[in-house]
């Protein structure tokens, strides 16, 4: 286990160098300079500002003073907003979307399991044909569709109470949390829901569910002992993906419900061409990503013996 | 007890043709496949809506044949359902007010129109420094949300306005608040719903053709205004025309991408899987790499690699970005079958028979993946088209004036609340597209794979 963990990490880190080194190698390809948007200076100035950004060294050079400092954690200051660290940026933005995104996911997961578990026990019945046509629905409707629409409702909603039940936007306390999250994780929930059906009723059929009828075990216990337990495994591993699906998704919740999210700092600064926020979002998402698929795989290994014997 | 054999006894036994036909005709893979998805009446259901986006947007434009990025000024924002009917009146003319009759109230002085709202109002006690006018399009609720600010009106004794700004064919909620000298709004503010109808002058009608020549058409008779089937944008251009040419951007990234990135993934992953070991081992990993990238990030570093700025239009850069970014999951999935197929028994038999590397390949090894390939494909499909779309809205993909169904929904989400079928009937589009590719993929996997088909 030990050894499985230290190669998955000594991967994640490749993957991390790659992902930095292809960033980089884009936001260089990137025609014009980052200087050239601001008001026209001389050219003294102007060597000025290439020198204390750095930009004046050659490619090589730069690549390496950037990889150094990234394996420090620095990720160098805001082109636009003076004075104001990258760092700075993330600290103050991605608990908030971690946050939502961590919301989205227990979502996604609780409601997989349980609907593709009910669809299952309920297969062809109302049940399962009602629960699996809002699969389809869900995986059918764009993320600002349902986010615009639960908008909408909730202003309805409002409107008809005549109190502010749930904000329709913003950001602060959990009520503010509940619906951008659910909408966050309605897309992966209904794949989820998809996968714990099929593998249910794989398990359903098989050995050892009938040996623990035979010995005559009530249904509610074979139900939560044998078939839950084996069937959620398969769920297990589509979460690292699945994290990774809600993290990006964010973006467009992000917006819709004005949260001030780190994806909705990465939009802006896509738009303001602010080199260094970018590339260091870019980074600190990928880095997030693979690391959060490593740790998935590892809890994988721990709950299911029989990965770690491959 | 010696039995004797006889020489009939040796004889062969008399064939019986019966026996000998197939009593079904034998099918080919792709035939046996075809049946198979006819059976399936949701997957053939998804087939012809599939069959009709595609006519929608070919062959559309040929039918409904306005232009997507005209202007129809007299009907912008209009749903379908509104009222089409407008009332022909004489050229605008200044107006200097008059005054309310006593007992009246606010109210409008001439038939309201889209020309021009006159609004009178008799004067208001406590008004010593005049009147502010506000215009909503909702009921003003208890928390007195009186809208949009149209002017005001700094002498008391002038209770007479005029608004010309931007009327459409709808309800507004007028609201004239009273005044202190310093110019603080005081209570006593008086509203009234007022329905605005569609007028249009007569000059301005035969310009846009909805008068023929030689017409007799007078001031005060009613007119037609052009139809759009499904409503018109905020800036008064045709929705159903807008739909069918933005279904050619969303379609075309939507199959042309994942048409050219499983073609790739085919190549790399067939490649990796027949050469093998240490060539194979170092293809993959390149192919882990490249599905590490977090997808939508680098599909934005790419358009800003192109030199596209935000709100610049860039299809090629997108389908580029979307090519590179996701062949790898095709590779995997084409080299797992490849090596699989690889230790079949007909392969090492048509080695055995002398044939070349080349022939195995494209004869034996991409024929045995077809059936995966095309699946993949038709998954792609909508993710492609959620790419679009997800990209347009938060303004990173198609812009304007070109339309897609992404930018459409963008551009609609912002005026939702007023007319929601703006996002609506591109939402709608965008949903179905999906939906039908996803179903005609659950179809086409049931028919054509046995391994990846869903045990039911």
């Amino acid at each position: 286990m030990w050894r499985y963990t230290a190669k998955r990490l000594f991967q994640g880190i490749v993957t991390v160098w790659f992902i930095a080194t292809a960033t980089f190698i884009a936001m260089h390809l990137v025609p014009g300079d980052p200087l050239a948007s601001d008001k026209a200076v001389s050219p003294e100035i102007r060597a000025n500002l290439e020198a204390k950004y750095g930009l004046d060294k050659s490619g090589i050079e730069q690549y390496f003073i950037y990889l150094g400092n990234l394996a420090q954690g620095d990720f160098g200051i805001s082109f636009v907003q003076k004075n104001r660290l990258v760092n700075d940026i993330i600290r103050e933005h991605f608990p908030v979307s971690a946050t939502l995104g961590l919301l989205a996911v227990v979502f996604a997961g609780l409601g997989g399991v349980l609907w593709g578990a009910l669809t299952a026990l309920y297969r062809n019945r109302l049940p399962d044909v009602i629960i699996m046509f809002l699969v389809i629905l869900g995986i059918s409707v764009p993320s600002f569709v349902v986010a615009a629409i639960s908008q909408l409702g909730l202003v309805n909603l409002n409107t008809l109470l005549g109190v502010t039940l749930l904000p329709v936007g913003g950001w602060g306390s959990v009520a503010h949390m509940l619906v951008p999250s659910l909408v966050l994780g309605l897309s992966t929930m209904a794949y989820l829901t998809r996968l714990m059906r099929s593998s249910m009723l794989e398990i359903v059929n098989s050995d050892f569910v009938r040996t623990a009828k035979a010995k005559g075990l009530p249904p509610t216990r074979i139900f939560t002992k044998h078939q839950l337990r084996n069937a959620v495994l398969p769920v297990i591993t589509v979460l690292g993906p699945a994290i990774a699906a809600i993290t990006t998704g964010g973006f467009v919740v992000e917006l819709v419900f004005a949260i001030p999210g780190l994806g909705r700092y990465f939009v802006q600064a896509v738009q303001q061409l602010d080199y260094t926020v970018i590339m260091g979002t870019t980074v600190f998402y990928g880095a997030f990503l693979v690391f959060m698929v490593i740790a998935v795989d590892i809890i994988y290994g721990l709950v299911d013996p029989r990965v770690r014997l491959n | 007890m010696a039995e004797s054999y006889r020489a009939e006894d040796f004889e062969p036994l008399h064939v019986d043709q019966a026996t000998q036909t197939l009593s079904r005709p034998s099918l080919s893979y792709w035939q046996d496949a075809w049946v198979r998805l006819k059976a399936n009446r949701r997957a053939l259901f998804s087939l012809y809506i599939v069959l009709a986006l595609l006519a929608f947007t070919l062959f559309g434009p040929m039918l409904w044949t306005v232009d997507p990025a005209s202007q129809d000024l007299d009907q912008v924002s209009q749903p379908p359902w509104a009222d089409r009917s407008a009332t022909l009146v004489a050229p605008y003319e200044p107006w200097q007010g008059e005054p309310a009759e006593p007992g009246s109230g606010l109210h409008a002085a001439q038939t309201p129109n889209t020309q021009a709202v006159r609004l009178v109002w008799e004067p208001m006690g406590n008004a010593e420094g005049g009147y502010r006018i506000y215009r909503n399009v909702f009921a003003i609720g208890p928390e007195k949300a009186y809208g949009l600010p149209l002017g005001e009106q700094f002498d008391a004794a002038l209770t007479y306005f005029e608004d010309r700004l931007d009327l459409k064919s709808a309800s507004y909620y007028y609201t004239v608040v009273p005044l202190n000298r310093y110019g603080d709004e005081l209570e006593g503010a008086v509203t009234r719903e007022i329905a605005v109808r569609n007028a249009i002058t007569i000059s301005h009608a035969e310009k846009r053709g909805l008068l023929t020549e030689g017409h007799t058409a007078q001031v005060g008779d009613s007119i037609t205004l052009a139809a759009h089937p499904l409503g018109t944008d905020y800036l008064g251009r045709d929705m159903l025309a807008r739909l069918m040419y933005g279904a050619r951007v969303s379609l075309f990234i939507g199959i042309v991408a994942p048409f050219l990135y499983v073609i790739l993934g085919v190549a790399w992953g067939a490649t990796a899987g027949f050469l093998g070991g240490r060539m194979d081992g170092l293809m993959m990993r390149f192919a882990d790499f490249v599905v590490a990238l977090p997808f939508l990030l680098f599909m934005i570093l790419f358009k800003i690699m192109f030199g596209i700025g935000p709100g610049e239009s860039g299809i090629m850069p997108m389908l580029i970005a979307m090519v590179i970014l996701s062949w790898p999951a095709t590779s995997r999935l084409v080299r797992g079958q490849i090596l699989q197929i690889r230790e079949e028994g007909y392969i090492g038999a048509s080695r055995l028979l002398g044939a070349k590397t080349n022939y195995l390949v494209l004869r034996h090894m991409i024929p045995n993946t077809m059936g995966v390939i095309l699946v993949t494909l038709t998954f792609a499909v909508p993710s492609a088209i959620f790419t679009e779309a997800f990209l347009s809205f938060i303004g990173m993909g198609v812009a304007p004036p070109t339309p897609s169904w992404g930018s459409m929904c963008n551009e609609g989400i912002k005026t939702m609340l007023t007319t929601p079928h703006e996002l609506i009937f591109p939402a709608v589009f965008i949903s179905i597209t999906v939906l039908a590719f996803n179903l005609l993929g659950d179809g086409l996997r049931d028919a054509l794979d046995a391994r990846m088909r869903s045990r039911e």
